[in-house]
Formats: C-alpha cells, sequence, structure tokens
C-alpha cells in the first residue's frame, strides 16, 4: 500500500488539489454558471451566433 | 485476445456514450435535457447542446466561467479536469470520449491509402496546446463586450462534436434555426466535413491536432494513476510498439507520451510483454 502511494504520489496529491478547487469552485457557486449554460440552448456551439 | 480487447474498447466507448448522451427525449423532440445532471461536468468532449447529453461538456463549461462576469479563473472546471487527469490521464480520450468514438469507426471505413502521420505531424500535434490557450482561455477571457461578458470561442468556431451532435440534430429538427443559419453555420460545417474526411485516412486527426481537452489530458498521462510503465529488462527496443501505434509513438522511449490516448494496441503487439 506504501509503495502504490510512493509511486502515485504526484497522482494522489493532484489528485487532492482537484478535490479541493472542485469544492471550491462549488462554494463559488461556479457550478450554477455551468449549469445555466449548459440547460439554455448554446447557439454558439450549434453554429448559428 | 487482442481482438477482443479492441472490440472491449469499442463497447465501452459505445456505452459510455450512450450513457452519457442517452436522453432519448431530447433527440425525438428537438430539445435538450435541462435537469440537475447538468451541473456536472462529463469527462469527454460532448457538447451540452446535444439533444441527448445529459452532462455538461468541460471545454464548453471551462469558457462558460472564464466568460462569464462573475469569475476570471475556475476552480470547478479545472479541479475536475485534475481529478480526471490525475486518475485516467488520456484513457478518457481511447475510451470515454463519443466524439473519439465518432472518428474511430470513420477510420474504419475501407477507403483510401490509411496514413499514419501528415507532413509536419510534430507541428501540428502542438496546434492543441495553441487552441487551448487561445480559443478556450484568453479569448474568452479577454476579448469581452461591454458587459464583460466572453463568449466560448472554441464552441463557437472549431468545435466539430457541437456541429456534429448538437447544430445538425437541432437545426434539421427546428424552422426557426433553420432561418437562423448564416455563414458561421457553413463554416462550422466546413471544419466537421474535412474532419470527417480526415477521419476516414488518418486516425483521430481532431484529437492529435486541435482536442483542447487532450491537451489537457495529456499533461497528465506522465503520473496519471492509469499510465505506462516498459520493463527494461523484457524490452528488445524491436519497435513493434510503434508499428503498432496509430499515432506512430515510440512507446518503449516514451510510454507516457502526451498524444497517447491509451488505447492499448502497443500492449497487444508486444512480443516481449514489455509494456504494463
Amino acid at each position: 500500500m506504501i509503495e502504490i502511494c510512493r509511486k502515485n504520489l504526484p497522482a494522489i496529491l493532484l489528485l487532492l488539489l482537484g478535490g479541493a478547487f472542485f469544492a471550491l469552485g462549488i462554494l463559488r457557486a461556479e457550478n450554477f454558471t455551468v449549469f445555466t449554460k449548459a440547460v439554455n440552448l448554446c447557439l454558439e456551439c450549434i453554429g448559428i451566433g | 485476445m487482442g481482438r477482443g480487447k479492441g472490440g472491449l474498447r469499442l463497447w465501452v466507448q459505445a456505452g459510455w456514450t450512450a450513457l452519457t448522451n442517452g436522453y432519448a427525449a431530447g433527440f425525438l423532440g428537438g430539445k435538450i435535457y435541462t435537469g440537475p445532471l447538468k451541473n456536472l461536468c462529463v469527462p469527454g468532449l460532448s457538447c451540452y447542446s446535444c439533444p441527448g447529453a445529459l452532462g455538461a461538456c468541460p471545454i464548453g463549461a471551462l469558457q462558460a466561467v472564464l466568460g462569464s462576469r462573475g469569475f476570471r479563473f475556475s476552480f470547478y472546471v479545472l479541479g475536475f479536469l485534475m481529478m480526471v487527469g490525475a486518475l485516467l490521464g488520456r484513457f478518457v480520450c481511447g475510451w470515454l470520449c463519443p466524439f473519439g468514438l465518432v472518428q474511430d469507426l470513420l477510420h474504419k471505413i475501407p477507403l483510401g491509402k490509411k496514413r499514419k502521420t501528415l507532413p509536419g505531424e510534430k507541428w501540428l500535434r502542438r496546434l492543441r496546446y495553441l487552441v487551448l490557450l487561445v480559443f478556450v482561455i484568453l479569448l474568452p477571457l479577454y476579448a469581452v463586450d461591454f458587459i464583460g461578458q466572453g463568449q466560448p470561442w472554441f464552441c463557437k468556431y472549431i468545435c466539430p462534436a457541437g456541429t456534429l451532435t448538437a447544430g445538425l440534430p437541432l437545426v434539421s429538427q427546428n424552422a426557426a434555426l433553420q432561418e437562423a443559419v448564416g455563414w458561421l453555420f457553413g463554416w462550422k460545417n466546413l471544419v466537421l466535413l474535412l474532419l470527417v474526411l480526415l477521419s476516414v485516412l488518418l486516425w483521430r486527426p481532431f484529437c492529435r491536432y486541435l482536442c483542447p481537452l487532450g491537451a489537457v489530458y495529456g499533461l497528465f498521462n506522465p503520473i496519471a494513476f492509469r499510465r505506462m510503465q516498459v520493463k527494461t529488462e523484457n524490452c528488445t527496443s524491436c519497435g513493434a510498439c510503434q508499428r503498432a501505434c496509430k499515432l506512430d509513438i515510440p512507446v518503449w522511449k516514451t510510454p507516457n507520451s502526451p498524444d497517447c490516448v491509451r488505447c492499448g494496441d502497443c500492449k497487444k503487439s508486444c512480443p516481449h510483454k514489455a509494456l504494463l
């Protein structure tokens, strides 16, 4: 187990940092911006404007 | 055995695409899903305006947050990309991306002479970093209108997944959208058409040259949990892995190249079982 952790230390650190960023993003309500964009038809995405 | 694993990848790709883009009512009614799952990003490039999409595209989401008035940085999307990247790297591209599946299927069409590379391949592969930096980050952040809102430049001018999975199905079913069609729709369809034609001859041209999501995940390839190792005591540098690699990566030298999408062809081809 320790060997696995040692071999994957950068991945573990990035995973933890990513988790912290993700949680901070939710605290800042960034997911609401994503949600608002995603539930409305994105005219740019479909090539209208 | 080898054939079986290739088949497994195709099944996983198809299953994942059906799971994340399986909102049948959207396709039938020409509408998009508007439920709470759209708070979440999916790992692959998958347009949130696709009628079947149940989640948000991480590249679209990143541009939406960066281009909004409230935020100049997206902890939410970057955190998501870091978590997925640290776990899987570009395994996502090879196994979990709907547009990757489309390109894989196109490449199976037995037409023309299949190629492994294009002239200037090395430089073309760096284009995806430029696309990421300019179209996904800088332009949405700094090319803003008078109220400080940016546009999703990558989605608007480049993304072929949006054209294929959202633009074409929605425009074909909606008279009002058909009336609004202009030069941009033509341009996006031209980009899509070029990539479709190229995909028949060359494996995954969009992934290797243009995909900003692949550019991000590729950076994680050397450290991700899902990475490769060369068993040096077994490797004879025979080059069988590179010959099997559709991206022409010298796997025995760079097993965790940022170009590698973890299709697994190299592992299957190694006569010495040197790739782990």
